[in-house]
């Protein structure tokens, strides 16, 4: 393969992972390729419908354009192939008997209709690992309800918990639903893997993206077991016990930062702030009195929380984003920003782990910074990365059904012309 | 639980010498020991895990063996009760590393060297060894030791700023989000990790930075700040792609159904839901595209939200599921025990716990055709296996142990 491959020590050198999923999988393939599996993306004829979702380098919405396609794609090679067609399939069949793992994302049901559920494709390869991930799994009473991001995060049970409490449940502004179910995909996939390495034997995994959401209430769910009690959104707010609530999110001159008050163990941390607010000009009389170091977690009532908030939110209004990091960093504050896109584009801790990856697109003279591996060796070698721009439609077609299928160059032309390819 | 399901477990035969505490560790570990792995976690009487602390707790009434929280991310393990300040927990910790497949931790990087249990000496008795570990900034780099936790992490990692009303302060994803995020790739990168040092004989030391892991959730945000110079910020419920598309209330208090249309096919089914005879307002010619939809998204929306006032929120998503529009009821905590499909799939599974009784907690979202994972025993008590492990799965004499109980080693 490539040669930007040299210099990563992947853990997962030896697979081969073929992936058919749509937006709502593609992170799947792209955390195995990322840890070094071969994995070929397989495109209907026309390219992947995930290349419409914007943004879009330069907002041209172009099919090899899109950044959402670029996060998700980075690494893989592509081949087209219609699954509809006799030809589609029997490339699919070849490709099946040399490959690791099979991840796709359709609807239930779908691949069975094509002839192409696990018991068949096991017939070929009975070692392939085969995993679905879709919004609800592959039966039951929802498995044939259409999900979107919004309906999935909502059924998953994490909106009803996010947002303002004076306003409608909210989800996060990026889509998440199906991003859950896709690691989950990646997890599902090592450990058949793990099995296999120890039985020789494949076998199909079942992911449920809703259920992925699910798990990323923390103790929520517990408390309406153990305490028949349902915990509602706070906005900025945090619950610490019962009534007790901190602010977690303030304005500042020039965006927000995270600080949530607290004493015992931390109370340094409240003074140094207190300290702070007085070379300001701002009173804190009344907050200096406060005996913060016998204050145990979630003490703050809602009464000592609007006194804090009086002086503390017009000090953090007067200073910008940076000024109130670097000053928390110098006085022991446990204050932090609330990140945008900029700021973690420029941040020291990612910039001192190497963590952006520079890649070239030639095709549009660009080299584009990449989010990069995440993980690394513990003495900073690469064991995982993010090597090679996401592949043009169809782009190793040649390289993959010629070279490595063994295919003809006239054989692959009569598959071209017929939009099997 | 038979000895056969067991042995066909993916992970069966796999030992974890498990250091991780709070959420992201023990949810990660979690997977392993539903899956076969024996996990044993080793905890401390003098300096109890935080979740030990945390609501909720059995008839409201605190206790170390009495949360729910960490019942639940604790499942399948076994806990054992080392002083590791002690001079001889050392010795005691590296004989367990001879056991181990896999060390796990997530303390501050510096930790398990403080220990002299770092990578370099759990390699020289075991060089097959896989050590994870994750911290929130990574080992190495300026911040490396910077202190958090995951309600701190969403705001640092961009999350935060991508979630509330436009006109309105940002909001955090509920709770600590990003320690939910983590363990999938945690678990893919373990598993990795260990099939290297099974093919190759070779331990490895695998660090994670949660910062780093969960970019890969905004990854095309980043993107766009990087191409275009764009900073994406929150949007409320909304969707370029979709109109309507929103969160509207029904009948009762705080109930609210979820929906969004991106094709013309969903509209249209909204639109014969609402008004099947053809006429009425949501047959306006400005609503007739997405485009149309899009510049008057208020008024729809103000109109849609009219009509769903007065629904079921169930029967509502019914209705418009059998309609073919997306829609989802927005789940509340209680809702997610009634919910059809995750009692279907079994999400939540009940264990016996010796203190708190029967307490819920949840299933892997993956199901296996082949080896299954499942949720057998409740999380330990404080000390619960230390002798059984030390004795039966270590091999130590009566003698070895009862010195290490007299010395404090053991707690």
């Amino acid at each position: 393969m490539s040669d930007a491959r040299t210099g990563i020590d992947f853990l997962l050198e030896p697979y081969r992972v073929l992936d058919l999923t749509d937006e709502r999988g593609l992170l799947a393939g792209k955390i195995l390729a990322d840890l070094g599996a071969d994995v070929i993306q397989i495109e209907p004829p026309g390219g992947s419908p995930a290349r419409n979702i914007g943004p879009f380098h330069g907002d041209d919405p172009l099919p090899d354009k899109s950044l959402f396609w670029w996060a998700y794609a980075a690494n893989k090679r592509s081949i087209t192939l219609d699954l509809e067609r006799k030809d589609g399939r029997a490339l699919l069949e070849k490709l099946v008997a040399e490959a690791d793992f099979l991840i796709e994302s359709f609807s239930p049901g779908y691949m069975e209709g094509l002839g192409l559920d696990y018991e068949n494709l096991a017939r070929m390869n009975p070692k392939l690992i085969m995993v679905s991930i879709t919004p609800f799994g592959q039966d039951g009473p929802y498995s044939h309800y259409q999900a979107t991001d919004i309906v999935g995060m909502a059924l998953g049970g994490f909106m009803y918990l996010t947002g303002d409490e004076d306003r409608a449940p909210i989800r996060i502004s990026f889509p998440h639903f199906y991003l859950h179910g896709s690691a989950a995909g990646a997890t599902a996939a090592m450990l058949a893997h793990t099995h296999r390495m120890v039985s020789g034997q494949g076998q199909y995994v079942d992911v449920s993206c809703q259920q992925a959401v699910a798990k990323t209430l923390a103790h929520a769910p517990q408390i309406w077991d153990i305490e028949g009690a349902i915990l509602k959104r706070m906005g900025v707010y945090r619950q610490t016990s019962g009534e007790n609530r901190v602010r977690i999110n303030w304005p500042c001159k020039d965006g927000y930062v995270n600080y949530m008050v607290q004493g015992g163990t931390v109370a340094y941390s409240t003074r140094a702030l207190l300290d702070w607010a007085k070379e300001d000009g701002l009173d804190t009389a009344e907050l200096d009195e406060i005996e913060w170091e016998e204050l145990g977690y979630g003490a703050v009532t809602p009464k000592l929380m609007d006194q804090f908030s009086g002086p503390i939110g017009e000090f953090f209004k007067g200073h910008t984003r940076a000024e109130l990091v670097q000053g928390s960093l110098d006085r022991r504050i446990l204050l932090f920003p609330v990140a945008t896109p900029s700021a973690l584009d420029d941040h020291p801790q990612l910039e001192a782990r190497g963590y952006f990856k520079e890649i070239e697109h030639p095709e549009l003279g660009l080299t584009v910074r990449y989010p990069g591996a995440f993980v690394k060796s513990g003495d900073g070698k690469d064991i995982a990365g993010v090597y090679r721009r996401p592949p043009l439609i169809g782009e190793h077609n040649v390289e993959i059904y010629q070279d490595e299928l063994g295919l003809s160059s006239a054989e692959l032309q009569s598959l071209k012309r017929a939009g099997a390819i | 639980m038979t000895s056969r399901q067991e042995s066909n477990k993916p992970l069966h035969g796999v030992n974890v010498l498990d250091f991780c505490w709070v959420a992201v560790g023990p949810m990660t570990t979690k997977y392993l020991g539903e899956y076969g792995a024996t996990v044993v976690r080793v905890e401390s009487v003098k300096r109890p895990g935080t979740l030990r602390r945390g609501a909720p707790f059995k008839d409201g009434i605190s206790g170390l063996n009495r949360s729910a929280y960490f019942a639940s991310y604790n499942a399948n393990k076994m806990g054992i009760t080392v002083d590791m300040r002690h001079p001889r927990a050392r010795d005691l910790m590296l004989r367990m590393a001879k056991w181990a497949h896999l060390v796990t931790e997530n303390f501050t990087p510096g930790t398990m060297e403080s220990w002299e249990l770092g990578f370099e000496q759990l390699k020289k008795v075991n060089p097959a060894i896989v050590l994870f570990s994750t911290s929130m900034m990574g080992r190495g780099g300026p911040m490396e030791r910077q202190p958090g936790f995951g309600p701190v992490l969403s705001s640092l990692v961009g999350l935060t700023n991508l979630t509330g009303w436009p006109d309105r302060d940002p909001v955090n994803p509920y709770g600590a989000y990003t320690d939910f995020i983590v363990p999938r790739f945690a678990v893919a990168a373990i598993l990795a990790g260990l099939d290297r040092s099974r093919r190759t004989g070779e331990g490895i030391h695998i660090d994670m930075s949660q910062l780093e892991t969960t970019l890969h959730f905004s990854a095309p945000v980043l993107l766009d700040y990087a191409v275009n110079g764009r900073e994406q910020t929150r949007v409320g419920n909304r969707d370029p792609g979709a109109a309507p598309h929103g969160v509207y209330p029904c009948a009762g208090d705080d109930r609210w159904l979820a929906l969004g249309c991106f094709t013309d096919v969903q509209w249209e089914g909204l639109q014969k839901t609402i008004a099947p005879d053809g006429n009425g307002w949501p047959y306006k010619p400005d609503f007739d595209t997405l485009l149309g939809r899009k510049a008057n998204e208020d008024e729809l929306d103000g109109l849609l939200s009219n009509w769903t006032s007065s629904w079921e929120v169930g029967a509502l998503m019914e209705t418009l599921q059998s309609s073919g529009v997306p829609a989802g009821m927005v789940n509340d905590c209680r809702d997610l025990f009634d919910d059809a499909q995750l009692q279907y799939r079994g999400h939540f599974q009940w264990l016996d716990h010796p203190e708190i009784g029967p307490y819920a907690t949840d299933r892997s979202e993956m199901n296996f055709s082949v080896s299954p994972g499942s949720l057998d025993t409740p999380a330990p008590l404080l000390g619960e296996h230390t002798s059984y492990v030390l004795k039966d799965l270590i091999g130590l004499t009566d003698e070895e142990y009862q010195s290490l109980e007299e010395d404090g080693v053991l707690e």
